[in-house]
């Protein structure tokens, strides 16, 4: 970071998550390898089982809707200065309050029932990231071990609401009824059919293009407006901020807030989308994955809707690697998403110092031709 | 960028069209395993072992899916009905309300459910009286204890494990009335059937306190009080699959739950198309449920006993004995 060469483009951005990509497909290769399989047959299942026909596609973004909201969340929090760990509980929180606005309108009038789960979702959300917030602009406390906390607080919430208030009335399950009748998102293959286009059944729905638009938003929101610079400038200097006449405090509440939101529109896709109930676990961890989708996707909108693509690849295509190849239990599959979260997440400066020295050389000896 | 990955798309899907093609239409039923796991040497490899003894019998294929969370099971059996599986068969009561509503949307696929009890023209119950199964074991508790204290260990508290629970309480009534309980449960969500380290605590304090015979009725957490049995030297009770083995002369017996009957009646009933739709009960009369005995526990089952339980076991099937039941143990609501 310290070397202000300045890299391409396309080295920053496409080739180095690339290589990341692929250390981890060679580390998990020598695994399948040991453990009596072909990796090269395991790698093309995967990719086919991510992208080979239009369900796979379906489930594959289907996926990743919920990693570009979650990564959305660390990636605002973050050009703020602040690491946002609590994306898991705020997603939580955010299913809880679409499953209450829900409820509250009931089946009655199904859009406003809708309209009040998505308020509902992005309110409880951003509440759930306000209270790390404060603590952190007012008492200093630090905000990776607040929401890390809060995610332990979340899922206990959710938990204890679910076998008691909550639970379906003589259900065993801790999930609570079903939505009313109507209430949830139009489908992919629905919206596609109404104009005349045949596409398979998958649960991919539209808050796909919703998250599209929150992505866009976001994009617009930090380089576009006075608030997204002061947010920025706070994140990158504090001092510089505050002499600068930006509140830190305030830009600190106000991002974590907007976090919370985002990650709590999680629930959009998992709960209106395809589940109509609020289900314990739902998140299915997707708050953490959020983290390396912004990181990978050098948090900027672009990037991270391409990184959550990959990572909704990799759900999908390792959930078809299991079903086809009966020798690769759940955990190796697990264990291969873990090293591309390692390699494109936590080691992402893995390959930049031999590549940014390899292309400085290239370009020397190219100036000197 | 676009590009690339437009290309790349094109490319896989062109390259799948051509494997799906190849791919034969033979009779290939799907188990969907709860969060237990195939291999958690209780009830889901019960039902694991089934499916192995259909493939060997019939030479057909089958294939499976261990779900990681509970969220997962509607999207399983969702992913699975798309595709127009011959039979998919759910096994676990957490599968009831997303069977139910999957069913629903996919009138033409067949369901088997293990456990629970869902009333559709294309899903087939089946479900246990583990509470006659119970009340054998808990008859063997009563004879063998000699603290006059026995414990139960449910996994997550729900209906069905009551019911596990009842049986247990009412046999051991039947054979002495002086017995004292100690009941716990692991906990309240899916995650109670993972936990063996929980459970391993629960039964070591239940045996400080002066039991000295756990039943525990929890999946993969059972293993865990099996384990508290064999460190503190004192008896437990398998659950589901005959678990005499797991830690021999420390697992008294193991009420035996036919999992695998029931899914490999389920999978060679569909392939010679004599699947039907309703609900099954399988208990001690439909040889459903059992104590296990084998050479690990021989020793431990006297013959005195033996002919005790046999007596129970006809009372019980002829309807002399009726086995009290935990209200609900099968809903789907």
């Amino acid at each position: 970071m310290a070397d202000a060469r300045k890299l391409p483009f396309w080295v920053d951005n496409i080739l180095l998550p690339t290589l990341n990509v692929l250390a981890a497909f060679l580390v998990s290769g020598i695994v399948i390898w040991a453990l009596g399989n072909d990796p090269f047959e395991a790698l093309s299942l995967l990719v086919q089982g991510a992208f080979g026909y239009q369900e796979a596609v379906g489930y594959t973004f289907y996926y990743a809707t919920n990693f570009i909201f979650t990564g959305l969340a660390v990636s605002v929090a973050y050009h703020a200065g602040l690491f946002n760990i609590g994306g898991e509980g705020q997603a939580m929180l955010g299913g809880l309050g679409l499953t209450l606005g829900v409820f509250l309108v009931g089946g009655s009038s199904p859009l406003l029932a809708v309209i009040f789960g998505i308020l509902g979702a992005a309110l409880f959300g951003a509440l759930w990231a306000f209270v790390p917030a404060l603590l952190q602009a007012k008492r200093g406390a630090h905000i990776v071990i607040t929401t890390i906390m809060f995610n332990f607080i979340a899922s206990s919430l959710l938990a204890y609401l679910l076998v008691g208030p909550l639970k379906r009335p003589g259900g065993q399950m801790p999930e609570s009824a079903d939505f009313p009748d109507g209430v949830g998102l139009l489908q992919l293959h629905d919206l596609l059919g109404m104009v005349g286009i045949d596409y398979e059944n998958s649960p991919m729905n539209i808050s796909f293009l919703i998250a599209l638009l929150c992505a866009a938003g976001v994009g617009f929101l930090l380089w576009r407006t006075r608030f997204g610079f002061e947010l920025r400038v706070a994140g990158q200097n504090a001092g510089a901020a505050r002499f600068a006449g930006v509140s830190v405090s305030r830009m600190t509440v106000m991002a974590m807030m907007l976090a919370g939101a985002l990650a709590g529109m999680m629930g959009l896709n998992e709960l209106l989308g395809e589940q109509h109930r609020l289900v314990n676990g739902f998140t299915q961890g997707a708050g953490f994955v959020g983290i390396a989708v912004a990181f990978m996707g050098r948090n900027k909108p672009v990037g991270i809707v391409l990184a959550a693509i990959l990572f909704g690849a990799l759900y999908q295509g390792g959930a078809e690697l299991s079903f086809d190849m009966p020798d690769i239990q759940r955990e190796a599959i697990v264990m291969i998403q873990g090293l591309v979260i390692l390699f494109a997440g936590a080691m992402e400066h893995l390959f930049r110092t031999p590549v940014r020295n390899l292309y400085g050389r290239l370009v020397k000896k190219g100036a000197a031709a | 960028m676009k590009n690339f990955f437009g290309r790349a798309v094109i490319g896989f899907a062109a390259s799948a069209v051509i494997a799906f093609a190849a791919a034969a239409a033979d009779f290939t039923p799907v188990v969907l395993y709860d969060v237990g796991g195939k291999f958690d040497k209780s009830f889901n490899e019960a039902a694991h072992v089934g499916a192995e003894a259909f493939k060997k019998e019939t030479g057909g294929e089958y294939r499976d899916f261990e779900p990681t969370n509970e969220t997962q099971y509607e999207q399983a059996l969702k992913r699975f009905a798309r595709r127009n599986a011959d039979l998919v068969i759910a096994v676990g009561v957490g599968y009831s309300v997303a069977v139910r509503k999957v069913a629903e949307e996919f009138p033409n696929v067949k369901f088997t459910i293990i456990d629970g009890n869902v009333d559709l023209p294309n899903v087939q119950s089946i479900t246990f009286k583990e509470n006659e199964g119970s009340f054998l074991v808990g008859m063997i508790a009563a004879m063998k204890t000699e603290t006059g204290q026995i414990g139960f260990i449910g996994g997550m508290d729900i209906p069905l494990i009551r019911r596990f629970e009842e049986g247990y309480r009412q046999g051991a009534n039947y054979v002495r009335s002086d017995l004292s309980f100690i009941e716990n449960y692991v906990g309240t969500t899916a995650s109670a059937w993972n936990d063996p380290i929980k459970a391993a605590e629960l039964a070591k304090s239940q045996y400080a306190r002066g039991v000295d015979i756990i039943f525990a009725a929890a999946g993969p957490s059972g293993l865990g009080v099996i384990q508290a049995a064999k460190d503190k030297d004192r008896l437990t009770i398998g659950v589901d699959s005959n678990q005499n083995h797991v830690a021999p002369g420390h697992v008294l017996t193991s009420m035996l739950k036919r999992v695998d009957l029931a899914v490999q009646a389920a999978m060679t009933d569909a392939k010679n198309g004599t699947w039907k739709a309703g609900h099954r009960v399988m208990g001690l009369a439909e040889g459903g449920v059992d104590y296990a005995v084998d050479e690990n526990n021989a020793a431990l089952i006297t013959a005195e006993m033996k002919t005790r339980l046999d007596e129970a076991r006809a009372k019980i099937v002829s309807g002399e004995i009726v086995v009290d039941d935990a209200e609900g143990a099968n809903s789907a609501h």
